[in-house]
Order: C-alpha cells, then sequence, then structure tokens
C-alpha cells in the first residue's frame, strides 16, 4: 500500500462527509445553537454581576462547548452504521484507524470548528476580553479536536446499544476531564495575569497523545461491533 | 504441572471452589488482627486525636480501588489478546469489588474530612480523581449490562477499561495542578514515612486482608459469572448440587 492511495482514502471520507454534512446543514447547526443557548442562559440562572460572570465565564464556555461536542458525537458513526457504509470501510484495504481520523477529522469540522470560531462572540457575553478572549478561542481550537478524537471511543463503543445517547455521555464525560481542566484552566490563567501557556501546552499534548491513541481505539471498538 | 488447563472455565471452577475457603479465612483473621491494632494498639495521633483512625479502612480502600482497575483492565487486555473467555470473566468479576472500594474510601474520606476538614467534600485532587474512578467503574459496568450480546460486551468494556487505564494517570495529574493552581495544597495529609511502626503495619495488614479478601469474592463472583453463562452446567466436585441443579431445570 503506497502512501497516496491512503491519503486518497481519508481525503475522501472527509469529503463526502462534509458533504453530506451540507445537504443537511440543519443537523450541525443544532450543536453551534446548543452551545449558544446553554452558554445564554448561565447569566440568567446565576445573575447579571459581571464579576461573578468573569469568574464562571471560562467554565461555563468550556462545560458547554463539551456538551455541545457530546451531543453531536451520534452523527459520526451511526447513519454510516445502519446503512452499512461503515462495514464498507472495514473491508477496504487502508486501515481502518487511518479512516477513522479522516472521519473525526471532518466531525471536528461540523461541529467543532464552529464552536472556536462563536466562542469569542460568548465570551464577550460574559465579560472576557483582550488576552483571555484570545486564549479561549486558541484553547477550543486545540481541545475540540481531542474531544472529537475521545468521543468516537465511546460513539463506536455505543453502536447499536441500547440507550446509547445516554450512555455515551456517561462513558465519555469522565475521560474529558482533563481537557476541561486544561482548557478552561488556561482561560483562568491568562485572567489572573500569570498566562496560559502551561495549559495550552498541555492541551496540545493531550492533542497529540489522543492523535496517536484514539483512531486504534475507536478502530477496535467498531470491528467489535461489526462483528 | 499445566497451569494453562485452569484458562478453561470448566476447569477453573472447582479450583475457585477448594480456594475461596483458603482465602475468606485468611481474610477475615487479618482483617481482625489488623482492626485490632488500628483502633486498640496503634497511638493516638498528636494532631488529628482519635479521628485519624480511619485511615486503617480508608487508605488501604483506595489502594485497592486503583489497583483493581489496573487488574481488571489487565485481564481484559489478556481477554483481548488471548481470546480467553475466562479473562473477560475475572474482569467482568473486578469491576463491582473495584468500585465498592473506590465508594468506600469516597465514604470514609468524608467521614474522615467532616471533623479534620470540617467539610464533607473538598475538591482535593486525590478525591476529585478518586470521584472520576467511581465514574469509570460505572462506565465499564454499565456498557456491559447494555449490550446483550455477550462476546460485544465482553470486548467492549474491554475497550473502555484499557482506554481508561491510560486516562487514570492523567486526569490523577490534571486535577493535581487544577487544585493547587486554585487554592494551594492547604488539605496535603503527606503523613507517609512519618507514621508510628504499629500504624503501617496496621495499615500494611489491613491492606493483605483486603487483598484477600477481594481475591475471595471475585472467585465467587467468577464461578457464579461461569454458571450463568455456561447456562446452569455446575461443573462442582459434589455430584448432589449439579443434580439439584438440573432438577430445577
Amino acid at each position: 500500500m503506497n502512501r497516496s492511495s491512503m491519503w486518497e482514502a481519508v481525503s475522501g471520507i472527509v469529503k463526502r462527509d462534509l458533504l453530506l454534512a451540507m445537504r443537511r446543514r440543519s443537523d450541525a447547526a443544532m450543536s453551534v445553537f446548543f452551545l449558544v443557548i446553554v452558554a445564554s442562559l448561565f447569566p440568567l440562572g446565576v445573575g447579571p454581576e459581571p464579576a461573578v460572570l468573569r469568574t464562571i465565564g471560562p467554565g461555563v464556555l468550556w462545560v458547554a462547548a463539551l456538551l455541545a461536542c457530546l451531543l453531536s458525537l451520534s452523527r459520526v458513526f451511526t447513519a454510516d452504521y445502519v446503512d452499512g457504509a461503515l462495514e464498507q470501510m472495514v473491508l477496504v484495504p487502508q486501515p481502518l484507524a487511518v479512516l477513522v481520523a479522516g472521519k473525526v477529522f471532518a466531525h471536528w469540522l461540523i461541529s467543532g470548528l464552529p464552536v472556536v470560531l462563536l466562542s469569542p462572540l460568548l465570551g464577550l457575553q460574559f465579560g472576557l476580553d483582550g488576552e483571555p478572549l484570545g486564549v479561549l478561542a486558541l484553547s477550543l481550537l486545540l481541545g475540540t479536536p481531542t474531544l472529537s478524537m475521545i468521543g468516537a471511543i465511546g460513539a463506536a463503543l455505543v453502536l447499536g446499544v441500547r440507550g446509547s445517547g445516554l450512555l455515551v455521555a456517561l462513558l465519555v464525560l469522565p475521560l474529558y476531564v482533563p481537557v476541561l481542566i486544561f482548557g478552561a484552566g488556561a482561560v483562568t490563567g491568562s485572567m489572573a495575569g500569570v498566562g496560559g501557556e502551561a495549559n495550552l501546552s498541555l492541551l496540545g499534548a493531550s492533542l497529540v497523545l489522543s492523535l496517536f491513541l484514539a483512531p486504534w481505539a475507536t478502530a477496535a471498538a467498531i470491528r467489535i461491533a461489526l462483528e | 504441572m499445566n497451569w494453562s488447563k485452569y484458562s478453561a472455565p470448566q476447569a477453573f471452577y472447582p479450583l475457585a471452589g477448594r480456594l475461596i475457603p483458603w482465602f475468606s479465612v485468611m481474610a477475615v483473621a487479618l482483617m481482625g488482627v489488623g482492626l485490632y491494632m488500628g483502633f486498640f494498639v496503634a497511638p493516638t495521633d498528636f494532631q488529628q486525636g482519635e479521628s485519624y483512625r480511619i485511615i486503617f479502612v480508608h487508605v488501604p480502600a483506595a489502594w485497592m480501588s486503583m489497583f483493581l482497575y489496573v487488574v481488571m483492565a489487565i485481564w481484559a487486555g489478556v481477554g483481548m489478546g488471548l481470546n480467553a473467555r475466562l479473562s473477560f470473566m475475572m474482569a467482568q468479576a473486578i469491576a463491582p469489588t473495584g468500585a465498592m472500594f473506590t465508594f468506600l474510601a469516597l465514604l470514609t474520606g468524608a467521614m474522615w474530612g467532616k471533623p479534620t476538614w470540617g467539610a464533607w467534600w473538598v475538591w482535593d485532587a486525590r478525591l476529585t480523581s478518586e470521584l472520576i474512578l467511581l465514574f469509570q467503574y460505572a462506565g465499564v459496568m454499565l456498557l456491559r449490562t447494555s449490550i446483550d450480546d455477550m462476546r460485544r460486551a465482553d470486548r467492549s468494556s474491554a475497550v473502555f477499561s484499557l482506554v481508561g487505564v491510560v486516562n487514570v494517570p492523567i486526569i490523577y495529574y490534571s486535577v493535581q495542578w487544577w487544585n493547587t493552581l486554585h487554592q494551594g495544597a492547604s488539605v496535603s495529609m503527606s503523613t507517609g514515612s512519618k507514621m508510628a511502626a504499629t500504624m503501617l503495619m496496621a495499615m500494611l495488614i489491613m491492606t493483605v486482608a483486603f487483598w484477600l479478601y477481594s481475591i475471595a469474592v471475585i472467585l465467587a463472583r467468577v464461578r457464579c459469572i461461569v454458571v450463568e453463562r455456561d447456562s446452569l452446567l455446575v461443573w462442582d466436585e459434589k455430584p448432589a448440587v449439579s443434580q439439584e441443579v438440573v432438577e430445577v431445570r
């Protein structure tokens, strides 16, 4: 197997998933809309004091981003599992883990990237400005691909299982804890004046580690589900 | 002697049955000794008074909770690698005991925290990572029970426990850094080597006792799983039992 055929397979999968998402734009818009609503509910519940909102802002936005990612997880494999496309992907000569990485990348482009682009706007709602706002977007840019990577493992494990929507949340949320801590910590750090570099580096490290390990675990889970 | 024959559930079933009484008796005996030493022999702590004595249950339980997760993941890995049914059964049998010890560690930690820190719950690094460990045990067990096909349930929960074992140390350190960033080490309990010899002794005895208890309970649970999965075919030493079961069926 040469490198170009592998690359073609991955880019083919990414293009296909993006095309499918473009045909059903409302699906992709839903998780972004969810994020905006959740983030807007917190000031209503906690109260409009700017000092309080600034303190809870990074954590709330990160938790909201995490939940938005969680809600979109069922879309990564379910449709392909139902119509049999996933079975074909297992049969192609290219390694399944590489194809999985392509699918996860497409998922991130559809549901993760909009969150990153929208985050400065939501940050303004919570009174963040200047450097913390940039750090928020940067931390989400580094963190949301990790969320998609880890989430894909859970999504593959619960394929065709009853109560899969709730189950995937129970499986995946504990695994999201480090990303949440590093991500919110980077923003809080930059607000406190100590800078977010340490936490951003850790986010980058998590991303590299998940890029390396998660596709293999996801591929194993898919094979188990299709047995 | 050919040990590998015990990887067959049929051969393991009677062996486990013979081992359980030994481990149970030793566990109870050592637990008695450890608790007696902990409650009556070990000196009162200079700072914390009598309330520190919960550590004779708390620390061994916390150790067991983490240790059992690793053992469960190892059995799951062996099962995936060698495609051995008994390994998956072991992994399945370990999860409830591990979750129980995790819960016990959290419960005793809260009971100790109230008189010492003045709060039932503190977002300390150890407490938080222990709580998340409990969530992961719950995830393993829930994933297994949600899948009806036994082979898929085994393998899916094995993948999840292996993912979790990579994640547990990351969670531990992330929580530790998070905590130091926010409030400083106001609640550190770095006793360790500064403990009196009898305290350490009692704690180690309790750890061994919990270990033996875990083995006994897990073996008993594996026997139940074997019977359950192989639809009530009982390979017992005593023919009377299997006779009974056959009659019931």
